[in-house]
């Protein structure tokens, strides 16, 4: 009893600095480019997951929803630089991601623009309207920022959907024309190409998003987050600092949107509702807050479930529940909404957290030495 | 003259509509620092029990008495789910901001598809009385009786709620809760017991806009809520928080800016308007109209 005690190490010491097994510690840094090489040879692999997707990895359809999880995965990341980092409540982000959507849409489709200059406009475009917003709505703090954003936000939707000018399709989205496209871009085949441009715009957001919180700027947005005042009585000026985190999550988020229009092949006005906002908050929270991989995790576990959820509450295990349990069952946000709820109050730290959740479990199951 | 009475009073029937989400929002983010995201599904909760009531209810109905007793109904549900959400999910958080606006959030979203679960994501037809599908001549204005009802009612909870929080001590704890929360908690009275009750007057109020608004647009559906409550946020931060005085002025301007642009620029532009006020708002006078300071 007295034994096990003095051998428990302390536990305010986070888990990367104790020092690991020797075997793993060694290729604990190299993990994220593992992972990245395996996802990249994903659309090699013609194995087939019954149950958790509907074809071989390497059909067209399930590599498009890959491909979508991997750039939610990837704005879930870049909002965590807002949300987890720096600790803004920004309410409006589906307006920076829905600017780079339709940016792109609206230069290739109605200018006619090539593809290169239609994302690096939309993208520029997004990013300065991402420092103008912000210049204003951070001119407010804490749940007033929030409003705020949401507000701005909700004019981006409003411009969308009344369709000013015939430029955005209104409620019925506007398809991208396909024509201008480099011809490894288009088509049901190419689906892969789509896959690996996900891919490398996940691994983008990660490493933007890793260096800047390992700068000294990152630094001080962690502090913003910690404690501003005295941020502001350490002689530097919060709201620069979080102007260009504001910044920086808004160009990432178009980046990303110019990417899913081309996945998805056009816009839908569905990407400018707060709604859109809403659900990369509930990934965020979901993965973990603040941590490198919780949001990325949280964002592809997100959008997995919100599109093979639909399929489960149509299937026939549901359909057999009696009605009072299998009609909410069939609406993914219902459970993805009960799920958030429970993940706040049990989980604080979400999925990133339950390694070190789960270390006295396996401490308790691991064979007295 | 006739359009801009008209306008004018369809204008007003809008902020009336504004306000009362507003003003319970504005008292829960005042008193409690709540930004209840779960707002819009209490006015959805109002609205469905009325639309339930109606029908179902025994002795009530569309109509004179009956429509009344449904509404009372939905009041009354509204309220429940309010002071029940206030108990069970937000009460435990007390004082941890950002995790009680993550959980009104993910209510939000569940609460909105479970309605739409229990009766689809489609519009369903409102029962309303016959008198309010008419039209009454004011002015030489052909005023709908809908958006004049609307107008009754927010004045009557506008009066009510002034002098609830002006002669009562609850109203007076609430007040002073406002203006500073740890100055009444040190002074050994339960600030708890008032979150609660303002959490039932929010609820209350939004599921009366809930039915009224339903009689007003004609239809009920599970995402009426949501639209509302976009404006409802910027009605409560152009007032200032806290303040039910501020929201009632700013649920005003509001409503009419919104009415009279959409009328006579291109439709939608109104509400590009309000968001622009919030914008001059904010850069001019970051605390509201009528509010204390927004702090974190």
């Amino acid at each position: 009893m007295t034994d096990q005690m003095v051998d428990a190490p302390p536990a305010a010491v986070p888990a990367e600095l104790t020092p690991g097994h020797s075997r793993w510690h060694g290729l604990r840094p190299w993990l994220p480019l593992v992972a990245l090489a395996v996802a990249a040879i994903v659309p090699y692999s013609t194995l087939v997951l019954p149950g958790i997707f509907e074809g071989p990895l390497n059909s067209p359809g399930t590599l498009q929803l890959l491909a979508v999880c991997l750039v939610f995965g990837g704005l879930a990341a870049g909002y965590d630089l807002l949300f987890g980092r720096t600790g803004m409540l920004s309410f409006g982000h589906a307006l920076y991601f829905a600017a780079g959507v339709y940016g792109t849409d609206i230069l290739v489709t109605r200018a006619g623009l090539p593809l290169w200059q239609a994302g690096l406009f939309a993208v520029v475009g997004a990013t300065t309207l991402a420092a103008l917003l912000g210049a204003v709505a951070l001119r407010t703090v804490g749940i007033a920022f929030a409003m705020v954003t949401l507000a701005f936000a909700q004019v981006g939707a409003i411009l969308v959907a009344r369709n000013f000018g015939g430029w955005t399709g209104g409620e019925e989205g506007l398809p991208l024309d396909v024509s201008g496209l480099p011809p490894a871009l288009v088509g049901v085949t190419n689906t892969v190409n789509l896959y690996w441009l996900a891919l490398a715009y996940l691994a983008l957001v990660v490493f933007v998003v890793h260096r800047v919180s390992g700068s000294p700027t990152g630094r001080v947005l962690a502090g913003l987050r910690d404690d501003e005042r005295r941020i502001g009585v350490l002689g530097l000026d919060p709201y620069r600092f979080k102007l260009v985190a504001f910044t920086l999550s808004g160009g990432l988020a178009s980046a990303g949107g110019v990417v899913y229009c081309l996945i998805v092949g056009g816009a839908s006005p569905h990407v400018t509702s707060s709604e859109l906002t809403l659900s990369l908050l509930v990934m965020v929270v979901l993965g973990g807050p603040g941590t490198r991989w919780g949001p990325v995790l949280g964002g592809v576990l997100y959008m997995y479930l919100d599109h093979r959820l639909t399929a489960f509450g149509a299937s026939d295990a549901v359909d057999a529940l009696p009605a009072v349990l299998s009609a909410p069952l069939s609406q993914p946000l219902f459970v993805l909404g009960t799920v958030f709820i429970l993940a706040v109050y049990f989980f604080p730290g979400g999925l990133a957290s339950l390694t070190t959740r789960l270390a006295p479990l396996r401490k308790a199951l691991r064979p007295p030495r | 003259m006739g359009t801009v009475i008209l306008l004018t009073l369809t204008g007003l029937g809008l902020a009336a509509l504004y306000f009362l989400v507003a003003s319970g929002l504005s008292l829960v983010f005042g008193l409690a620092d709540v930004l209840n995201f779960a707002h819009g599904l209490f006015l959805g909760v109002g609205a469905y029990a009325t639309w339930w009531a109606a029908q179902n209810l025994p002795g009530a109905g569309p109509d004179g008495l009956g429509f009344v007793l449904a509404v009372l109904f939905g009041v009354a549900a509204g309220t429940l789910v309010a002071v029940l959400v206030e108990l069970v999910l937000i009460r435990p958080l007390y004082s941890r901001t950002i995790e009680q606006v993550l959980v009104t959030v993910g209510l939000s979203l569940a609460g909105v598809a479970l309605l739409q679960a229990t009766w689809g994501a489609d519009a369903r037809p409102f029962p309303r009385p016959e008198w309010t599908r008419q039209v009454t001549s004011v002015l030489g204005a052909s005023v709908p009786n809908g958006g004049l009802l609307l107008i009754v009612a927010a004045v009557a909870v506008l009066g009510a709620l002034l002098a609830f929080l002006r002669w009562t001590r609850y109203g007076l704890v609430i007040r002073a809760g406002v203006e500073n929360r740890e100055m009444v908690t040190a002074l050994g009275i339960d600030v708890r017991k008032a979150f609660t009750l303002v959490f039932a007057i929010g609820g209350a109020a939004a599921a009366l806009a809930g039915a009224l608004g339903g009689v007003y647009f004609g239809t009920v559906s599970p995402g009426q809520g949501g639209s509302l409550l976009i404006f409802a946020f910027i009605v409560v931060v152009i007032g200032g928080m806290g303040s039910v005085v501020g929201s009632a002025y700013a649920a005003v301007v509001v409503g009419l800016l919104q009415q009279f642009v959409n009328y006579y620029g291109v439709s939608g532009l109104g509400d590009i308007c309000v968001v622009g006020l919030l914008a001059v708002v904010l850069l001019l006078r970051p605390q509201g109209l009528a509010g204390k300071v927004a702090h974190a």
